[in-house]
């Protein structure tokens, strides 16, 4: 499963609702892809200002394409890189890197996956969802987004989920609200076995704290901001409890994407919790200075 | 009407590519060939490793080792700039105790040579790191990191005063065996870069690594705040080469006898080239790795190709040869 870095060609380029579908001919990066795991992508040509490589998760994959094997993975032109993205043209040249992170674990009984999707968080889900079915799993699928041409999947959804809950945030199609609205009944009427989802980071956080009170486990696969993909920048970290049971800053792209959703520290994203292995330690207090400080010293110590 | 032939000066017959002597010396320490990671942007070389053979290229230069177990700033830690990045990672990393332990011992493994990158908050803490790194062998080269705050002073950069930068090359210098160099890592965000180069030489360093990182701030016109955690970052890529080439020029030329180690935007061989014509006798590639990782070894094959077509036989030739007259 190690990655490499190919010189791949563009294929196709179809527009999804509000997303663009980019499949690549990259041979060694089909292949070996597992549901999950993303690739990275150099934007604006050889002589780019951007530097950053962007990350892609990957939606479809052909081992054995007429060309070799091609990979397609959705994006949402957000800025000038996904903007050029989507200005390629078929037989263009394309720097492709994958696939990279860990993917999803799969169960090893058939069981009953609850599979939730915000925006295009919900493409990696469909080639999860057939490798689950291979495996002899029910799919139910709750995907949602802010607006109905922003639902990604939702016929394929359909198709292949023994049920299928819609949400968006303006009531365009389906339930109006947030994704992780209708998950508690799902998972109750499901009686679901584990839960996958992919989206932003609140709802993977919504996500995760449901079905940890509804104690099923559940994997995310988060979309962190990264620089390498690779795993030698770390920009990309979170607090992540590991199985000590210590906190500490990992990497999405190589220790995740995909984590275990109880094991995310949600609400310490964008800090270094203290007790986090490697914490900066808090500044000693300062010492009052004077006589009447002194005393008042002894006294705060006295009734400590 | 004669027939006229065309010399041009200065560019000799190309020689083929296989046959250029790519190797060179950093202080005592030989190189089959100039061109190494950059501190912070290859990890330990593991990762890299996956995409190119790191005993191919001259050296592996390590993120920077610290004594203790670090978690670095708070997200977010990167913004892209034009043809740069701002970074802002703090540090992070296992400390020497795991380095020493599992990553130095694999680089060694692999046949690699391992230059490696120490950073302290006081002038003891660097000369433990080199005392701890001498003690475990393995280490072809140290690169002091003196772009951190000094703990002891208020937290002033040791690479932006003389003499602090002084004192933590001698505390390494001193803690370090004697064939193995000690490179001091310069901030090009100083008045005088080779005041501060002259102060690290005299303190015993063996060369000096140029340039780290610029210091600089993005704003994120949406929230209307910085977009860095850490609100100040390093800015890294082809938008300092310039400087960066400036420094190794300023520097070679005031002691052109003082080894350099190059780095600072380079994505091709010809940046590598120039830098070497300014004064390094190797090269660092850094962010490049991250929109190419298997960039230094393409760096090392393009500077070949290059010095090749240009007539060079050694590269050593080419080091320094821009202060020469035309």
């Amino acid at each position: 499963m190690t990655p490499v870095q190919v010189t791949g060609e563009v294929l196709s380029l179809r527009r999804i609702g509000a997303y663009n579908a980019m499949t690549v001919v990259a041979p060694g990066v089909a292949e070996s892809a597992k549901p999950g795991q993303f690739v990275t992508v150099a934007v604006g040509g050889p002589d780019t200002s951007m530097l950053m490589r962007r990350p892609f998760s990957i939606y479809q994959v052909r081992e054995r394409g007429v060309y070799g094997g091609t990979v397609e993975f959705v994006f949402s032109v957000e800025g000038r890189g996904t903007r050029w993205l989507a200005h390629m043209q078929p037989h263009e040249p394309i720097d492709i890197v994958g696939p990279l992170g860990k993917p999803f674990a799969l169960p090893r009984e058939p069981a009953t996956c609850v599979l939730v999707g915000g925006g295009y968080g919900s493409a990696p889900l469909f080639p999860l969802a057939d490798a689950l079915r291979e495996r002899g799993c029910r799919i139910d699928f709750v995907i949602g987004a802010a607006t109905e041409e922003r639902l990604f999947g939702a016929l394929d959804a359909k198709r292949i989920s023994a049920t299928l809950s819609v949400t968006t945030d303006d009531g365009s199609v389906g339930l109006r609200g947030r994704v992780s609205d209708p998950l508690p009944e799902v998972l109750a009427t499901t009686k679901a076995d584990v839960v996958y989802a992919c989206g932003p980071m609140p709802m993977l956080r919504a996500v995760s704290r449901i079905a940890e009170e509804a104690g099923i486990p559940c994997q995310i696969a988060v979309e962190e901001m990264m620089a390498c993909g690779v795993g030698v920048c770390m920009t990309c970290v979170l607090p992540v409890v590991g199985d000590d049971g210590e906190t500490r800053m990992v990497r999405s792209c190589v220790d995740g994407p995909v984590f275990h959703g109880e094991r995310v520290r949600f609400d310490d994203i964008g800090t270094i919790p203290a007790d986090a292995v490697g914490a900066p330690e808090p500044p000693p207090e300062p010492k009052p200075v004077g006589k009447r400080a002194a005393k008042a010293q002894q006294v705060a110590e006295a009734v400590r | 009407m004669s027939t006229t032939l065309t010399v041009r000066v200065g560019t000799p017959a190309a020689t083929p590519a296989s046959t250029v002597d790519m190797s060179t010396t950093l202080g005592r320490f030989e190189l089959p060939n100039p061109v190494l990671t950059a501190s912070g942007c290859a990890g330990a070389g593991r990762e890299l490793n996956q995409f190119f053979d790191v005993a191919q290229i001259g050296g592996v230069v390590t993120k920077s080792i610290m004594l203790r177990p670090r978690s670095g700033r708070p997200t977010a830690r990167m913004a892209e700039t034009p043809s740069g990045m701002l970074n802002s990672i703090g540090l992070q990393g296992p400390g020497i105790d795991v380095f020493l332990e599992k990553d130095l011992p694999w680089l060694v493994e692999q046949g690699a040579r391992a230059v490696v990158s120490i950073a302290g908050g006081s002038v003891e803490e660097f000369g433990k790191l080199a005392t701890r790194i001498r003690d475990a062998g393995g280490a072809s080269m140290i690169e002091v990191n003196i772009s951190c705050p000094n703990v002891e002073d208020r937290g002033q950069v040791f690479a932006c005063d003389p003499r602090a930068a002084a004192n933590v090359v001698q505390a390494v210098r001193r803690a370090t065996r004697a064939e193995v160099p000690v490179f001091a890592k310069l901030s090009p965000d100083v008045t005088d870069i080779v005041a501060i180069a002259r102060s690290c030489v005299d303190a015993g360093a063996d060369g000096l690594s140029m340039t780290n990182t610029l210091l600089g701030i993005v704003i994120d016109t949406d929230t209307m705040r910085p977009v860095l955690a850490g609100v100040t970052g390093g800015l890294s890529g082809p938008a300092i080469r310039p400087v960066a080439l400036r420094c190794v020029w300023q520097v070679h030329q005031a002691m052109p006898e003082v080894p350099i180690l190059g780095m600072g935007g380079i994505r091709t061989g010809l940046d590598a080239l120039q830098f070497a014509l300014a004064g390094a006798s190797a090269v660092s590639v850094g962010t490049e790795t991250f929109h190419d990782p298997s960039a230094p070894m393409r760096v090392l094959r393009e500077l070949t190709k290059a010095l090749a077509d240009r007539g060079f036989e050694r590269f050593s030739d080419a080091v320094g040869l821009a202060h020469q007259p035309r």
